[in-house]
């Protein structure tokens, strides 16, 4: 039975990864080829690295990040952030990447999508999308870039298919209202975007406990769900999550 | 000497680098049907489209493989891999296949037994009808997870080592003499792809 999938997200500013509380206070949490590995040792699905450096020279460092993540990790390992054109997706790929995640330089260039997907599979794209509800909720949610700072006027579901349609793999939705908050996914906005396509949405935003993630996968519709800061300082690991939400119901991934 | 045939469909990067974690030094990865001939080993990767495969007939790869498997070289085609051992694909019709194992390569449907059915097939799914004759899946259980991501599938034959369950039962892992395929991505598929790759490996 296909099962629903536990990713974990690592974001890494200058070849470290940090945690930080609303985009403040932001401490370093680890080297992230170590935390990778523990992660999917202790049976995460998948590995996301969004890299949150801005500055051009972060660059070179992060394909270092990306290669030394990757030497050893044989589950699908996915890397975003910074993401502008096929050549910096190519520079990933050959570093040992599975898949890219393109979130504001998509929007800016729709083309994009399908450029990456015809060198390495549509499989291998992921469009990220944040966003927000508007005025009257979901119906209305706009889709934001440049790290949820910047409004699009472009609604959320309809970019999903669109990016769709132009050949993404994945989406990865983030709910900037629930996101930090650890009171639950927006399983609303999930479940509008995951009957909108026919591609995996994996949901993001939110997670503070099993209860989130098991209502996500039923109520939201989601097939996959990402988490970041509950997965550091050892607050809980996959294996622990997975048994919980699998004895709520949702088919999970049990090794070991 | 392993040759990793590259027919411009996607990275290798992770296959390669599977293969020599486990050990595997000397892997050449090739397009020159010479390469082939002389390997002890073939392997072909792919995620993609399945015209991609047209480039094997096209630089003469198909009839290396030919005489590589009539020699006994052990064989291993990986996602697009297992399915052009098969005769064909409604991906790209034009396109004919190796023809090893007989049957057509066709797209999951839309519905399955009254509910929608998502394509493409993504995730962790579980290995069941493990034969337990597989020198391949040697040492694997069933109810093994592996990581997939695909929308065309081979159908169940005599030949199936191992199926997998979405919209049907598929193949997700075929075998006759030393001619084996995985649907699966084995360098994806944490320690059981890693023993399917060893088990390649040690033929």
């Amino acid at each position: 039975m296909l099962t629903k999938r536990i990713i974990a997200c690592l974001d890494v500013r200058g070849g470290r990864v940090v945690k930080g509380i609303q985009f403040l206070d932001i401490v370093d949490a680890g080297d992230p080829a170590e935390l990778a590995h523990r992660h999917a040792a202790a049976g995460a699905d998948e590995i996301v690295l969004l890299d949150i450096t801005a500055t051009h020279e972060g660059r070179g460092t992060l394909i270092d990040t990306v290669k030394r993540t990757a030497a050893t990790l044989f589950v699908p390992f996915t890397v975003g952030g910074g993401i502008r054109s096929a050549e910096d997706a190519e520079a990933v790929f050959t570093a040992g990447a599975d898949k890219v995640s393109i979130n504001s330089s998509a929007i800016a260039r729709p083309e994009l999508i399908g450029e990456i997907g015809a060198s390495f599979g549509a499989q291998a794209v992921i469009v990220a999308i944040d966003a927000r509800r508007g005025e009257r909720g979901v119906s209305d949610a706009e889709v934001y870039v440049s790290g949820g700072r910047k409004p699009t006027g472009r609604g959320v579901v309809e970019w999903a298919k669109e990016a769709e349609q132009r050949g993404a793999g994945e989406i990865l939705l983030t709910s900037m209202d629930t996101d930090g908050m650890r009171n639950g996914f927006d399983c609303e906005l999930t479940r509008a975007v995951s009957e909108a396509v026919q591609i995996p949405v994996i949901a993001s935003g939110g997670a503070g406990s099993a209860a989130h993630f098991a209502e996500v996968f039923t109520v939201g519709k989601a097939d996959a769900a990402l988490a970041a800061s509950i997965f550091h300082f050892g607050v809980t690991d996959s294996r622990a999550l997975k048994a919980e939400v699998a004895a709520a119901g949702v088919p999970m991934r049990l090794p070991c | 000497m392993i040759a990793l045939i590259d027919y411009k469909a996607g990275n290798l990067t992770s296959v390669v680098k599977a293969l020599r974690f486990l050990g595997a030094d000397d892997v050449v990865v090739t397009q020159k049907p010479d390469d082939v001939l002389r390997a002890e080993k073939v392997v072909l990767p792919g995620v993609g489209h399945f015209r991609a495969t047209q480039l094997l007939e096209d630089v003469r790869l198909t009839q290396a493989v030919r005489e590589a498997v009539a020699k006994g070289a052990p064989f291993l085609g990986i996602c697009v891999g297992l399915q052009w051992l098969y005769e064909g694909s409604t991906e790209a019709p034009e396109t004919a296949g190796f023809g090893h194992f007989s049957g057509q390569c066709e797209r999951f449907p839309a519905e399955f037994e009254g509910a929608e059915l998502k394509s493409p097939h993504v995730g962790w799914n579980s290995l069941e009808d493990v034969r337990a004759d597989s020198r391949l899946l040697r040492g694997v259980e069933p109810g093994s997870f592996v990581y997939y991501t695909h929308s065309w599938r081979a159908p169940v034959s005599a030949d199936t080592a191992a199926s997998t369950m979405y919209g049907g039962a598929f193949t997700a892992a075929v075998e006759r003499g030393n001619v084996m395929g995985v649907q699966f991505h084995p360098e994806k598929s944490a320690e059981t792809g890693l023993k399917v790759l060893r088990n390649f490996l040690e033929l």
